[in-house]
């Protein structure tokens, strides 16, 4: 039984107090906070078996690996993923989308052509320029139209014998549409090219079955979905990943070294050079358990209940324009109200303890499309309320009366 | 008036308010009386960067004292500039460079210095100063 006030009690932050009223966290597609269960599994580690893994032959050391190996197994079966090393452990979504791009840098050439969609994020949009600019490669984009969805008449004419990647997110960060990944998926191996999906957006959300969907490369943050920042995952299949040159090298990515030549390791260890983020790692499965004991269709319920409230509550202010209305879309409004920037209303709003983001999101193509400067950005997560709405929503309508 | 006296004189004005509520109203009040930059000066070499709001800033040399005009599309932005401009108009690039903005947080603004603030006062007080290092340059020389 899902139980808001429960699960409230497991998130120590959202009992403080900003500017002296209650936080009404609203910001969760920049980050979700964190249950006292990922906070107590980072000071467990730290407090008793904190050590470095894959190496040594001391007990500490191997209670340390066989948890952060055990991560990776919930991880893969979180994401249904076929085998345990097609999950690599990356420093979060940018840097996985990073070793594809400099993987792809030996594989492709000019003229070939990778695809992107015009909803990107502005770290999915420049790996694929520098990548372009590397290799002679062209850059496709996939137009959005006014509902904020992706055309996909575009883009199946921009498929074509050329295509060897396409990118797109799952979710848009900016307007919370949700792209057809599972169409796009396959219209992408029609014409023999890979795909990466960004599941930055989603992971927090929705539970993809990744063999079912079959997409090539998948990538994600842990700080998304209740775990902590600098530690995310890159899946991808098996095949590809064999493929593709590791990105960074180091200790742990190695299998021989003489200083004639080096032989690498096998997967995952090839894309995990360093000492990884062995306490981030762990913790990432710890924030997997506890989204899965609230279980997902319990978590898209209440999200799609806060959503269709709050649409309607803001809808009723005057002058007041949502960005981003497709039918399928997460709990994201983007808004701005006729006349106010939406700077000046994020300053308010956060006076009365509202977090809410504020600008381009990182997103400057959509809002060019929208020929606007920025918006005003509230992003809802489980363990938001019905009574937080209500106050961002009376914050919001404070800010018009002051600012107009 | 010196920099400091009108510094003092704002913290007072300021120090009338019980709420932050009023003490934002004022700012845009503040705003209003702006002295606005010329539409055909709003140009990228005037202009502050940063991603929330657009902020120009234009400065002139009148005898030795330096007159600051600007403007901004955010209201609340556009209030702190103001309240940097009458701070710091009519005054010499020397007086300007051997100022200080402590006053800030004692009006109760303390919050726009934050780093996150990409076109708040840091880089506003930033730009002030760049420009009365330039026009202590060309009167030095």
């Amino acid at each position: 039984m899902f139980d808001v006030t429960a699960i409230r009690k497991d998130f120590p932050i959202l009992s403080r107090k900003v500017n002296g009223r209650p936080l009404v966290y609203l910001d969760n597609a920049a980050t979700s906070q964190k249950p006292k269960q990922v906070i107590d599994s980072i000071v467990d580690y730290y407090s008793n078996y904190n050590a470095n893994i894959h190496r040594g032959v001391h007990a500490l050391s191997q209670e340390a690996t066989d948890a952060y190996e055990a991560s990776r197994k919930k991880i893969q079966t979180h994401f249904s993923i076929a085998k345990p090393h097609e999950v690599i452990f990356t420093s979060g979504t940018t840097h996985g989308i990073n070793i594809v791009a400099h993987g792809f840098s030996s594989l492709l050439s000019a003229n070939d052509e990778i695809i992107v969609s015009q909803l990107e994020h502005h770290s999915n949009i420049v790996p694929w320029q520098m990548l372009c600019k590397a290799t002679g490669a062209v850059l496709k984009v996939i137009p959005m139209n006014q509902e904020g969805g992706l055309d996909m008449d575009a883009y199946q004419e921009l498929l074509c014998s050329k295509t060897k990647l396409v990118f797109v997110n799952h979710i848009s960060n900016t307007l919370g549409t949700i792209n057809p990944i599972e169409f796009m998926t396959q219209k992408a191996h029609q014409v023999g090219a890979a795909i990466l999906i960004d599941g930055a957006q989603s992971c927090s959300h929705i539970r993809p079955d990744l063999v079912a969907l079959d997409c090539d490369f998948y990538v994600t943050s842990a700080h998304k979905m209740c775990g902590p920042t600098g530690i995310g995952m890159l899946y991808g299949k098996e095949a590809w990943l064999e493929k593709l040159p590791p990105f960074q090298g180091g200790g742990e990515m190695i299998d021989q070294v003489t200083f004639e030549q080096t032989t690498y390791a096998g997967l995952p260890h090839k894309f995990e050079a360093g000492t990884p983020n062995v306490c981030g790692g762990i913790a990432f499965g710890a924030a997997i358990d506890y989204l899965n004991a609230i279980g997902f269709d319990a978590i898209a319920a209440h999200e799609a209940t806060l959503l269709e409230y709050a649409t309607k509550k803001l809808l009723a202010i005057d002058g007041l324009k949502i960005y981003g209305t497709t039918k399928e879309k997460t709990s994201v409004i983007s808004f701005n109200i006729e006349g106010i920037h939406p700077y000046d209303i994020g300053t308010i709003v956060d006076k009365l303890g509202v977090a809410v983001r504020t600008g381009q999101h990182c997103t400057q193509p959509i809002m060019d499309f929208f020929n606007i400067s920025g918006t005003v950005r509230a992003s809802f997560a489980f363990y938001n309320t019905i009574q937080e709405i209500d106050i961002f929503v009376a914050a919001v309508e404070k800010a018009k009366m002051m600012l107009s | 008036m010196t920099i400091k006296a009108i510094q003092e004189e704002l913290v007072e004005e300021f120090a009338m308010f019980d709420d932050w509520m009023q003490r934002y109203e004022y700012m845009i009040d503040l705003g209003k009386s702006l002295p606005l930059i010329e539409e055909q000066n709003k140009t990228d070499d005037r202009v502050i960067k940063g991603c929330q709001s657009k902020v120009w800033l234009d400065a002139e040399l009148k005898g030795d004292k330096m007159v600051f005009s600007a403007d901004s599309d955010a209201i609340i932005t556009k209030g702190i500039i103001a309240i940097l401009i009458r701070t710091f108009n009519n005054q010499t690039p020397t007086a300007i460079l051997n100022s200080n903005t402590d006053f800030i947080d004692q009006i109760g603004l303390k919050e726009h210095l934050s780093a996150t603030r990409a076109n708040g006062l840091t880089s506003m007080i930033k730009k002030l100063k760049l420009y009365a290092t330039a026009y202590q340059a060309k009167l030095n020389s």
